[in-house]
């Protein structure tokens, strides 16, 4: 099987210049005219449709992010604002600093809570153990919800009257878990989290599986611990692994929305980027230029773990 | 700790004591955060069983007295949960298929021939699926109410509120994650496989559908299961990109049905319970190729 590992090994192999040109040269002369048409189409047809609803709508976004736009007449020069969105934005608008801070928050969340709980089940799970596929079940199942519907379940738990409340005893006078804005975005982070672990976990126990067990035993030899083993011989070969979790929960953190907009559309301490974007454009204003200068926030945040997934993606190249 | 690590290499560990107990507190630790775990889908399963008269009285963290499925029936009618249910597999039945036939081809090309462009065409395709969606919304939604799309497919003229747009950009973002996963698993099979067959004289369409495509079966059965999931999961599109509700797929229907069931939690656990259903028995019953998918990609994003 391909393993973990392998995608991390990706991109054509051209390392070796003389074989490749004398192999592309043999190729195309194979090729026959009915050959070319098919390959052109099986690569044009779904690249016109990527460039054309993913990466030009993304220009879109930058350009139209220096407009005033709203939508309803014909875009001309007098839209034009420069900067002056951004300077709003940074400057006057109440919610994106605390849509920043709540994005941050669900990073570190993640990173330092959900992630850590994937990998010490993982751990645990990684063993010889009666039942394990069970246990793998049922800290998976969340991770089959979609998070719009972790946020409609949870709803449930933080109800007035629902299961956490009554828990607490607090059913008279009941904590207002989702409405409160200074503690529901760590109830939502809980939920979130909720899923994110699983997630992890089943990634993790992937990596630790395709670790090669005679590196284990030579630690044993060596005197080395349970704690000592992991932190010293798996965690370091588990690299290319740790860096794909890195870069999911660092896009999940970012992609956050669904399970605050069903809760309450990001608004009273849920706000998030992506939901400021579409609040600001396509849901009660039609700030088109205002909503694409918090996409191209979004956009340049986001850059960060694209561009390391894939420079690390094309580096391992024909290692 | 330290024996029971160690127990998997030296099969005397196993005859320790210490041992014993510690797989015990194991098994008591990992049965407890298991079942902890289950709580919030137990608990929407508990509440949507119970009448919502009964709650009313004595409270939803109580033992119940009468236990139904009328709450799973009327979630189902007054939800028009139907419908919504007929929407996502149209969307899913459609767009699943699609962007695997898509992204094997994809796959095909960049893992057999080494164009200089195919390293930036595969970047382009798994840094697109990795983006933010709202990054790109403000003017997708503008270009969904330009594009033009003839009667059959549209009411009103153009790819915006049609199922065709909602099939079309989900198969294209989940393009880029697919096309990566399948051009590094074709990358295992052997050239000399696919050179023999073009010395033979077969074009370069009878090379991928007969030689590539059976030969990757196992990488395509564990994405059709993962993507399925993912599309029917998929919020985002639908609730902006449609405005018509009976034509949202049942996901970005849990958005209406979470206003107008906001005054009776049981047909509001009902119909969360319904709608968890199908991805979950779907994962108890192919749990192998969910984590393949995942793991053959290792990110899903």
């Amino acid at each position: 099987m391909a393993g973990v590992n392998a995608p991390i090994v990706t991109a054509p192999s051209g390392s070796q210049p003389g074989g490749a040109v004398r192999t592309r040269k043999r190729r195309y002369s194979l090729l026959t005219a009915q050959d070319r048409i098919v390959l052109a189409l099986m690569v044009g047809i779904p690249t016109i449709l990527c460039l054309g609803l993913i990466w030009f709508p993304t220009v879109l976004s930058f350009l139209l992010s220096f407009t005033d736009w709203q939508g309803v007449t014909g875009i001309t020069a007098k839209n034009l604002v420069g900067l002056e969105n951004y300077n709003y934005l940074f400057t006057g608008y109440p919610f994106f600093w605390p849509a920043v801070w709540h994005n941050l928050l669900w990073l570190l969340v993640f990173v330092f809570i959900a992630t850590p709980i994937g990998i010490f089940l993982a751990v645990l799970l990684d063993r010889e153990i009666r039942g394990t596929r069970l246990y793998q079940s049922a800290f998976f199942i969340p991770v089959v919800l979609s998070l719009a519907l972790i946020g409609f379940i949870w709803q449930l738990m933080y109800a007035p009257d629902g299961l956490i409340n009554s828990i607490l005893g607090r059913t008279n006078d009941p904590i207002d878990f989702l409405g409160n804005p200074s503690i529901n975005i760590w109830a939502v982070l809980v939920a979130a989290s909720w899923r994110h672990a699983g997630y992890v976990m089943v990634l993790y126990l992937a990596g630790l599986k395709s670790v090669d067990p005679t590196l284990r035993e030579a630690a044993a030899l060596d005197g080395a611990n349970a704690r000592q083993t992991f932190f010293r011989v798996v965690f370091p070969v588990m690299r290319p692994i740790n860096v794909v979790i890195v870069v999911v929960t660092v896009i999940e953190s970012l992609r956050a929305f669904d399970i605050v907009y069903i809760i309450n559309q990001g608004k009273n301490g849920l706000e998030l980027l992506s939901v400021l974007i579409t609040n600001a454009s396509i849901g009660e204003a039609n700030l088109l230029g205002f909503g694409s200068a918090i996409a191209v926030v979004l956009l340049v945040i986001s850059l960060v773990p694209i561009v390391t997934f894939l420079v690390r993606t094309t580096r391992e190249d024909g290692s | 700790m330290s024996s029971v690590q160690v127990a998997t290499t030296v099969p005397a560990a196993y005859r320790r004591k210490r041992v014993h107990w510690q797989r015990i507190a194991l098994h008591v630790f990992l049965t407890g955060l298991a079942l902890l775990w289950l709580v919030p889908v137990a608990w929407t399963f508990y509440i949507a069983l119970r009448p919502v008269g009964e709650t009313e009285t004595s409270g939803y963290f109580s033992i119940a007295q009468t236990l139904s499925f009328q709450n799973f029936i009327d979630a189902w009618n007054q939800g028009s949960m139907g419908q919504s249910f007929l929407n996502t597999a149209l969307i899913t039945g459609i767009a699943v298929p699609l962007t695997l036939f898509i992204s094997s081809m994809l796959g095909y090309v960049f893992s057999r021939f080494s164009f200089r462009a195919n390293l930036l065409l595969l970047m382009m395709f798994t840094a697109g699926n990795l983006l933010p969606p709202q990054v790109i919304i403000v003017p997708l939604y503008r270009i969904y109410l330009l594009l033009p799309l003839p009667p059959p497919l549209s009411e009103f003229g153009h790819w915006y509120d049609t199922y065709f747009g909602v099939i079309v950009i989900n198969t294209v973002f989940q393009t880029g994650f697919c096309t990566f996963v399948l051009s590094n698993y074709m990358k295992t099979i052997s050239k000399e496989l696919t050179e023999a067959a073009v010395v033979d004289g077969a074009s370069l369409w009878t090379t991928y559908r007969k030689v590539i495509l059976p030969l990757t079966r196992p990488a395509l059965a564990a994405l059709a299961v993962l993507e399925f999931t993912f599309i029917y999961n998929d919020f985002f599109w639908a609730l902006i990109l449609m405005n018509h509700s009976d034509k949202r797929p049942i996901t970005s229907a849990l958005n209406q049905l979470s206003g107008g069931f906001f005054t009776n939690y049981n047909l509001f656990a009902a119909a969360a319970f319904i709608v968890a259903v199908p991805t979950v028995v779907l994962y108890l019953l192919l749990s192998k190729q969910f984590v393949r998918g995942l793991t053959l990609g290792s990110t899903k994003a």
